[in-house]
């Protein structure tokens, strides 16, 4: 009795080989023996600059049904990739999985409160909180590199023409180092410099629908063919 | 087991009646007898028709008059009714347990012995050539039933400290049912079986036909996997839900298209379930939005046909979804003030209901979080703990764990976002506006401003499934070095839809004109 359960066809031991990790999740996820392939796989996401949320999902849950198995270290791993992922709201996905007593941890208190700054756009706290935590979050290379790509897409969603100082602090780049970064992002993405009132230097981001609302009514009103192909018998 | 149930307060019995000390599960009434033994008939002749009146009907009158607080006759008495038929009796006991989880309270062994026929039942389904074609009604029910009996299990389980030894051993000796990757695994292996996603591609190119027949096969074969195939990728989505996986739950509904008619909408509670885990996922993934607009529809809808659900055995429930729906959708406009897109019904509604609150909730002090709490707590969905309780420890009950984790996420969330109402205020009134300006009128310093307006950009623009950026903004700005410019973020006009409407209407006009010339 209760012991009639019928898992979904498990392909074969050889056959597991050829998968990829990313089809193994999608054809069975909900197999308890995925898992170390899983734990795997976050740490080639690690050395890789790779990344699945729905891997890493997949992995977590199997941990929220077998919490004995749960490694924290491979947790901090997912929680670290998930915030390079922000924009994208991963992190608090993650969290959502992970049971309150394993959150009192002082590693994932350090990531949550990362994720604050990050959420609140306080980005200068951000930084200073990273640096005293230098351990946690460079064990995942590129890193710094994501949470600039998220700083960069918040100023681009809010400013036409954003400051050298509240770049800088975003960023955390100063100085040459900042000059530099400039000089790249003008010849890559079209950035553009400008003097402001008081001899303070602008930066004019490029321009996206957010940051130019008039650029967005061409998008506005697109309509999708299978709508229009309604009308075709009545044309012809 | 209990095995008395105390009929002094029953209603005037047919004479029918059981014996006077308690329940007989071997004693079968006479109209028992004549409803499974037609059952059993319609289901052999395929009379979809009347199998859903006396599933639907018949099945609640004879509930109400005889089995109001004890359960119905056992399988084994009513099999010599229905030829023994192994199918016909896993239905009947689905029936069965369905009905004591309603009106009793199920034992633990009955738990597990409603987990087994679900498995017989479901491999009959996957394995067996199973040719009958039954309601949706039922087969929906069958989903939701499995997923809520899961669900009951798992609070019930939860509840450690007073569970006796003789549970304990139970627990231990039956530790697969009700096991979490079994209840994901069949309805996983539901929807694979079924073939469902590729009915659906196949529908989209006019290859096959599923939605047009509401799921029902009219050339002979059985609609029965296919449906709960079908209906299986909604009880995924509610699963997880219950296990606070939003992102995974709303990749689990991907083969159903919520944006056209379909299946999942020909049965009301189906519909409801459906939109209900659907707007509380995209709620807790930001897409405030996408919550606002299906919540709108559903509500409408709801409140145009209510009055033909009020004999349904499903009238309490619709009510109650109902209600917490209003509430759900209460947190999504405070959070994200779209009002426009909601339609006037719907806001009268809400504005009764929780007009008062809303006003309060926009103050994003000690007791607006309080009002964001109850409502989330009144309409959130009853979060589990999949994983097995550990039998050494002293035992505690961690039943409340799972709620207390999602609630305590939502109100940080809820907190992130309190200075953003601030910010909107000041916006709407404003066309431009200094940096130095607003952050003297919200009485923070400039680099503490332009944090919060950097914040109000990233909580307004969600990333949606594909990883475009969607603006859930009702006022939006930018900002040139110190100026903020306000955009005015009038709904944009469709005129695209509207030119191809008016050209189908007057190409009927001219049609009809045509016509009449002929005459």
């Amino acid at each position: 009795m209760g012991r009639e359960r019928e898992a979904p066809q498990k392909p074969q031991h050889q056959e597991v080989v050829s998968y990829t990790v990313e089809q193994l999740v999608a054809v069975n996820p909900y197999n308890p023996d995925i898992l170390p392939d899983l734990e795997n796989y976050v740490n080639e996401q690690v050395s890789s600059l790779t990344y699945s949320l729905d891997a890493n999902l997949c992995l977590l849950r199997l941990y929220q049904f077998e919490p004995e198995r749960m490694s924290t270290q491979i947790v901090a791993r997912i929680l670290i990739k998930a915030l390079m992922a922000m924009p994208a709201p991963d992190f608090g996905l993650c969290l959502l999985l992970i049971p309150e007593r394993v959150q009192m941890e002082e590693q994932f208190k350090t990531l949550i409160v990362l994720s604050h700054y990050l959420e609140t756009g306080r980005f200068r706290q951000f930084w200073d909180e990273a640096a005293k935590n230098r351990h946690i979050v460079e064990a995942v290379p590129g890193f710094e590199q994501a949470i600039q790509t998220y700083a960069i897409h918040l100023l681009s969603l809010t400013y036409q023409k954003v400051p050298r100082s509240m770049l800088a602090e975003a960023i955390n780049i100063e100085g040459l180092s900042l000059d530099k970064f400039l000089e790249q992002q003008v010849s890559s993405c079209g950035w553009t410099l400008e003097k402001g009132h008081g001899q303070v230097q602008l930066i004019v981001l490029s321009s996206n629908e957010f940051n130019h609302p008039e650029l967005k009514k061409n998008t506005a009103d697109i309509i999708p063919l299978e709508h229009v192909t309604r009308i075709f018998p009545i044309l012809g | 087991m209990a095995t008395t149930y105390d009929y002094d307060d029953a209603p005037t019995r047919h004479d029918e009646q059981t014996g006077p000390n308690g329940y007989d599960p071997n004693f079968v009434p006479d109209s028992v007898k004549s409803f499974v033994t037609h059952l059993y008939r319609h289901i052999r002749e395929k009379n979809v028709y009347e199998i859903y009146e006396m599933y639907e009907t018949s099945f609640q009158t004879l509930s109400d008059r005889f089995f109001k607080d004890s359960p119905w006759p056992s399988v084994d008495a009513v099999a010599n009714y229905v030829d023994n038929d192994h199918v016909f009796c896993l239905l009947y006991r689905e029936m069965w347990f369905r009905h004591l989880y309603a009106r009793l309270s199920p034992t633990l062994k009955q738990r597990i012995d409603s987990w087994d026929n679900y498995c017989s039942l479901f491999q009959v389904v996957l394995h067996g050539v199973v040719n009958m074609q039954l309601p949706n009604q039922w087969l929906w029910d069958m989903v939701d039933e499995f997923v809520y009996q899961f669900q009951s299990f798992c609070q019930y389980r939860a509840k450690m400290k007073n569970k006796t030894e003789q549970e304990i051993a139970l627990l231990r000796q039956f530790d697969q049912a009700w096991n979490v990757y079994g209840v994901l695994n069949f309805l996983q292996a539901l929807g694979e079986k079924s073939m469902i996603i590729q009915i659906l591609e196949r529908e989209k190119e006019g290859l096959e036909q599923f939605t047009a027949t509401d799921g029902y096969d009219y050339s002979g074969g059985s609609n029965v996997l296919k449906v709960l195939g079908y209906f299986s990728t909604v009880g995924l989505l509610r699963v997880h839900c219950l296990l606070g996986d939003y992102h995974t739950g709303l990749k689990c509904l991907l083969p159903i298209d919520i944006s056209q008619h379909g299946v999942y909408a020909t049965v009301i509670g189906s519909h409801i379930s459906t939109i209900y885990h659907y707007g509380f996922a995209n709620l807790m993934l930001r897409r405030y939005v996408d919550a606002i607009r299906e919540f709108n529809k559903i509500l409408l809808y709801i409140y145009k046909t209510k009055q033909y659900h009020q004999k349904s055995s499903q009238y309490e429930q619709i009510l109650k979804k109902n209600e917490q729906m209003y509430a759900l959708l209460a947190i999504c406009l405070s959070l994200c003030p779209q009002v426009k897109l909601v339609d006037e019904t719907v806001n009268a509604q809400l504005r009764e209901k929780y007009g008062e609150k809303m006003a309060r909730m926009q103050r994003y002090d000690d007791e607006a979080f309080a009002i964001y709490d109850e409502l989330f707590s009144y309409a959130c969905p009853k979060f589990i703990t999949p994983s097995a309780p550990s039998f050494e420890e002293p035992l505690v009950n961690y039943n409340q764990d799972a709620y207390r984790l999602q609630l305590k996420l939502f109100l940080y969330e809820v907190k992130q976002q309190q200075l953003l109402s601030g910010v909107r205020t000041f916006l709407k009134v404003y066309s431009a506006i200094s940096v130095g300006k607003l952050a003297n009128y919200m009485e923070v310093d400039e680099p503490t401003l332009r944090t919060i307006l950097m914040s109000y950009k990233h909580k307004t623009h969600a990333v949606d499934s594909e990883g475009k950026i969607i603006s859930n903004a009702d006022v939006d700005f930018y900002i040139d070095d110190d100026m903020i410019h306000v955009v005015d973020t009038k709904p944009v006009r469709r005129y695209g839809d509207y030119f191809l409407r008016q050209i189908v209407k007057l190409e009927g006009v001219i049609n009809d004109m045509d016509r009449i010339k002929l005459e």
